[in-house]
């Protein structure tokens, strides 16, 4: 079968059919140095069952990230004999590769329902990205010749990057600031949000920078939490709780160099990939009603829509209006209030927010009718869903 | 480094083989960079192969240390404490004219960073930083 076959009949079998979460922004205000990531999971795990009214029995596959080991995991909720398990790395981009990993685990029999547990204690116990101790190791290239010049963190990559974008396609400052606050304008109607108080173009150009041109509220929020995604076949998802939230679509790609950046913005690897993504789900960008894109960093976002097509190449600094990014404009973006508002779950969060758009379960920031939702993220490995409900 | 206070700020590992004929030449105020024996390319980071034709005969090809800025930034965060009093610093990735990248700091750019651009053209300058170690940082030609 060629592969054009095969992503065709792929297209919506499989299901994501619980998702569960902690309260982000109640936790962001208590603290506490002693916060494991397994029991965060456990929490986020119990959560999802009680979503889709599935129980811990029904689960014969679990992945973990940044919940350190899956074995443990296992343990502790009990699943002695998960047919299929693997723990992830924690970085950010294992979010929509381990949907990808449950997907084909799933559409391939290897397991019929999956559990995809993240937690993240990142706020309680301090951590940070970039400095001391980062990249390091007998292996490391950054070590050697970026650290010694203070050259540190994926943030400072993200401002060369956006630094260039400027000088070739004259982009404004002032487009992230849209981005940022449309994370915020969203982030205010989203309960369990981080970020609640309002935030002005004013505000967010008089922002300390980090990485020049980056500021601060450019930057990912660091907050302890946990997701919990369950992931199924259509055929099973019927009989369940929620009405199922079929995965239209899924692809990943790639750009692999000595450094985090891309000196193409990631548009070559991105740009490659959109017409499978696209043609897999047999829509095309107009029927996307909502994305959900990766941002660690805002430039981020910009980088995404330019490769993914939804504007052309170095158009995306003006491209990204309020109005049309906006709950109810042309492609309302970030509808939790992203990284920068809502919290920083490294893209799982995100997944959770396409689900319950979907669904129609979001209250003051529901989009209307929304029927296709994007999931993006894009890194040396980018990955990309189409949802539908 | 001029004045005598202790140098405080990362160093690069000496005693890592791949890396450590970089170091040598730039201790010798030369800038070399790995080329491959059977097809000529040439690459930066160091590496075990040609990264076009997996060679594994390579040999390191001094280069004429003139440069472009492909991007800067100013880092106004303190990442590493040794950076502490000269914030923000800047940190270009500079385009070699032979052209592999690679991250340095900028110097002779006032604080007002007048005329700095992408593609601005950079010469090297050497900087003996601890008796060991001499790292390659750029200055515009002007």
């Amino acid at each position: 079968m060629s592969r054009d076959t095969l992503k065709r009949d792929f297209r919506d079998k499989v299901a994501i059919v619980g998702v569960g979460t902690t309260d982000f922004g109640a936790m962001y205000r208590d603290l506490d140095p002693q916060r494991s990531n397994y029991q965060l999971g456990l929490t986020a795990f119990k959560a999802a069952i009680e979503d889709c009214g599935l129980t811990r029995d029904d689960i014969d596959g679990i992945f973990t990230s940044r919940v350190p080991d899956t074995v443990r995991m296992s343990e502790i909720l009990g699943i002695r004999h998960p047919r299929f398990s693997s723990t992830l790395p924690g970085g950010g981009r294992y979010s929509g590769l381990g949907v990808q990993y449950a997907a084909m685990a799933v559409y391939s029999g290897m397991a019929d329902t999956v559990a995809l547990i993240y937690g993240n204690n990142g706020r309680s116990v301090g951590a940070k990205y970039g400095g001391d101790g980062e990249g390091g190791g007998p292996e490391s290239n950054s070590a050697d010749f970026d650290v010694p010049y203070g050259m540190t963190s994926p943030g400072a990559q993200y401002g060369l990057m956006y630094r260039r974008h400027q000088a070739l396609y004259g982009t404004p400052a002032e487009a992230l600031g849209h981005l940022a606050i449309n994370n915020r304008n969203n982030a205010m109607k989203n309960p369990i949000s981080v970020m609640k108080n309002p935030l002005s173009m004013e505000d967010y150009l008089n922002t300390r920078f980090i990485a020049e041109p980056l500021r601060l509220l450019d930057y990912c929020l660091i907050n302890d939490g946990a997701v919990c995604i369950i992931v199924t076949s259509a055929e099973r998802a019927r009989d369940l709780k929620q009405p199922p939230i079929y995965i239209s679509a899924t692809q990943s790609t790639s750009d692999f160099t000595a450094q985090y950046l891309s000196d193409n913005f990631y548009y070559d690897s991105l740009s490659s990939m959109a017409p499978d993504l696209f043609g897999a789900a047999g829509i095309d960008r107009k029927d996307i009603d909502f994305a959900q894109i990766y941002d660690n960093f805002t430039p981020t976002v910009l980088f995404s829509l330019e490769g993914l097509g939804f504007c052309g190449k170095g158009e995306s600094g003006s491209w990204v209006t309020p109005e049309r990014i906006s709950l109810t404009g042309e492609l309302p973006l970030n509808t939790s209030g992203g990284h920068t508002s809502e919290s920083y779950m490294q893209g799982w969060a995100m997944h959770v927010e396409a689900v319950r758009q979907l669904r129609g379960e979001c209250g003051d920031r529901q989009v209307a009718n929304a029927e296709f939702g994007l999931y993006s993220c894009t890194s040396p490995v980018s990955a990309a869903h189409i949802l539908r409900r | 480094m001029t004045n005598d206070a202790p140098y405080k700020r990362p160093l690069p590992d000496l005693e890592r083989k791949l890396t450590q004929p970089y170091w040598e030449a730039t201790k010798r105020h030369e800038l070399v960079i790995q080329q491959c024996d059977a097809c000529q390319h040439l690459w930066f980071p160091p590496s075990f192969c040609c990264p076009n034709c997996l060679g594994e005969a390579i040999s390191w090809k001094p280069v004429s240390g003139r440069a472009k800025i492909w991007s800067w930034i100013d880092m106004w965060q303190m990442y590493f404490r040794g950076f502490a009093d000269e914030r923000p610093y800047l940190v270009a990735y500079v385009e070699l004219e032979e052209g592999p990248r690679l991250m340095a700091n900028l110097v002779d750019i006032d604080e007002e960073r007048t005329g700095l651009t992408c593609d601005m053209p950079l010469e090297i300058v050497f900087d003996d930083v601890t008796p060991e170690v001499t790292l390659p940082r750029f200055r515009p030609i002007r």
